[in-house]
């Protein structure tokens, strides 16, 4: 099974992931485009091939508040949702950093209603952006499945006890069959040692956990949080490493694509990198010099990486996925701007907004938006778009 | 790369076909890549689905806008649905009709090759239910070149089980031998 990619739905991968993972709590309600990784993971506890509890719960809101719970006792716990379901999960999801809980969270990114819409953009997880959650982007099916293990050993270490998100583009990405190698369990328990914690929640040891933080403690936990938070690059470069002496896949928090001596460099995450890649290659064929630089780490957002990666290039065309309503920028846009800011012979920024609310992203989008980039930094002017509006 | 766009109705099996040949694909060494045209899936409605086949990675997932191969697994959405849009000019139409290739020309106003049979009559006869996803893939396999018999048993197999296995193995192997450009 190893040696050979087989062709699986990403979403099944990612479940398949978290069987080889030994996860012992999944606590998960169904929700669209998340539905087949849950699906598949509750017939993998009901026949028996993974020996976890399987928690059917009511709500996305319960759901996190269990994997708190569960992770609070040292079991490994994963869950998966989507768009409304990470909305109702909002609660929790703040809460879960603090409690340094290292749960392992699959979004399938989709939209945030109104107008309700089932398809993919990144306005589900901009929402919990500033959690503390350590959060990474998959390209492809091998990276959803990979990263979903990596998740695993980069929260659960034990200078990060921290939960992490794992976010896969709904349908674009958890709805495609592709080919994908399913590692050997020995590779996977080589790589990820069981989960252990002193301090958890423990009848023979009590303890407790989240009690109230008064005007003495809160900043001083907060604080706490950031710095485990901004420190755990180190060991998610680490466990990037690891991985790859383990498996042969290398990973890095930034991926670059033909950009060393491109004057024009699009920024992109998730999904929609590899159709970049593609548009790259044909501008390439025509002389352009455009290139691709990718966040496959979104927090800690790795700011010297990016600086590094984009730092020479006359323009920087930064796709986002979803609107900060009331300011002209998408929310990467934002932090690309904020982290080349000072930084000497500074490149332009421009910012595009593509494929929101399920709408195709195509390679004629990146040709598009790399043109267009140039033109708007040399008037200086207005360098804001939201791309394909029917007028 | 070739591209392949599926036309059928929910439930029956348009995404499944493209799945299986994808899967097929890759268990023959090469890259592939199957995805529905995501919604609400209702039964009885138009759906499509795509694949995409190569040699070579496959970087791009945009949808299949302009094909190399159309396949019809239900005649009557031909009537709601223009199936050949974007299709290349020498690309492939496969269509489950009853109909002979000329007809299908001249009420349809197709162009391109067109390889026709009827799936409808395979699929009752061989597998006793009216799903001609398997009988279309071994159409489409024969005429493009992209399979063998041998080449499906194990995704069928995983797919279908022990039971339905073989008899959808059947229905391919059947268009497999019926199946040719131009032909009814």
């Amino acid at each position: 099974m190893a040696n050979k990619p087989i062709g699986i739905e990403v979403s099944l991968a990612v479940a398949e992931a978290v069987k080889l993972c030994d996860t012992d709590v999944v606590a998960a309600y169904p929700i669209t485009p998340q539905t087949h990784i849950v699906e598949h993971l509750s017939e993998l506890v009901a026949d028996g091939h993974l020996d976890a509890a399987y928690i059917p719960v009511e709500s996305e809101h319960s759901a996190m508040s269990s994997c708190i719970g569960s992770s609070a006792a040292g079991a490994r716990t994963f869950t998966a949702t989507s768009s409304q379901g990470l909305a109702l999960m909002n609660e929790m999801i703040y809460i879960a950093p603090v409690l340094r809980t290292p749960i392992v969270l699959a979004v399938a990114n989709r939209a945030l209603s109104a107008p309700i819409n089932i398809w993919n953009d990144h306005s589900d997880i901009m929402s919990v952006r500033d959690a503390g959650w350590i959060a990474v982007f998959a390209e492809n099916g091998q990276e959803a499945l990979d990263l979903t293990i990596m998740s695993f050993r980069i929260g659960e270490h034990p200078e990060v006890r921290l939960p992490v998100s794992m976010n896969i583009d709904g349908f674009t990405l958890s709805h495609f069959i592709e080919p994908i190698l399913i590692p050997e369990k020995s590779q996977v328990d080589a790589f990820l040692p069981p989960f252990e914690t002193d301090i958890k929640l423990d009848l023979k040891n009590p303890m407790s956990m989240g009690l109230l933080g008064s005007p003495e403690t809160y900043t001083e936990v907060k604080k706490a949080t950031d710095d485990i938070l901004l420190g755990s690059q180190k060991i998610i470069e680490q466990v990037f490493a690891e991985f790859e002496k383990v498996f042969g896949r290398k990973y890095n928090p930034v991926e670059t694509y033909r950009h060393e001596d491109a004057e024009t460099i699009i920024l992109t995450m998730g999904s929609i990198s590899e159709t970049a890649m593609t548009a790259v290659d044909e501008m390439r064929e025509k002389g352009r010099k455009v290139g691709l630089v990718r966040i496959r780490l979104w927090r800690p957002l790795p700011v010297k990486q990016l600086q590094a990666a984009l730092g020479k290039a006359e323009t920087v065309a930064v796709v986002d996925r979803h609107v900060v309503m009331g300011v002209p920028e998408g929310p990467v846009a934002l932090e690309v701007k904020s982290l080349l800011y000072g930084t000497p012979n500074a490149p332009k920024v421009c910012n595009f907004i593509l494929g929101l609310g399920g709408r195709d992203v195509r390679r004629a989008d990146f040709k598009y938006i790399a043109e267009r980039a140039q033109a708007l930094a040399k008037d200086g002017q207005n360098r804001f778009e939201i791309v394909g509006v029917y007028e | 790369m070739i591209e392949i766009r599926f036309h059928g109705r929910g439930g029956q099996g348009a995404v499944t076909s493209a799945e299986l040949m994808a899967q097929t694909a890759v268990g023959m060494g090469k890259y592939a890549q199957a995805f529905p045209s995501f919604g609400p899936e209702r039964r009885g409605a138009p759906v499509t689905a795509f694949l995409r086949i190569s040699d070579q990675p496959i970087r791009n997932r945009e949808k299949v806008y302009e094909p190399d191969v159309v396949v019809v697994l239900d005649p009557t959405v031909m009537n709601v649905t223009k199936v050949d849009a974007g299709l290349k000019s020498d690309g492939t139409l496969i269509i489950n009709s009853a109909h002979p290739v000329a007809e299908l020309r001249k009420q349809f106003g197709f162009t391109q090759k067109i390889a026709a049979l009827d799936a409808m009559a395979i699929a009752l006869e061989v597998l006793k239910v009216p799903i001609t996803n398997t009988v279309m893939l071994g159409a489409f396999a024969k005429v493009m070149g992209q399979a063998t018999p041998d080449d499906v048993r194990e995704p069928f197999s995983h797919r279908f089980g022990d039971s339905l296995g073989p008899k959808n193995q059947a229905a391919f192997e059947r268009a497999y031998a019926e199946s040719k450009l131009g032909a009814n």
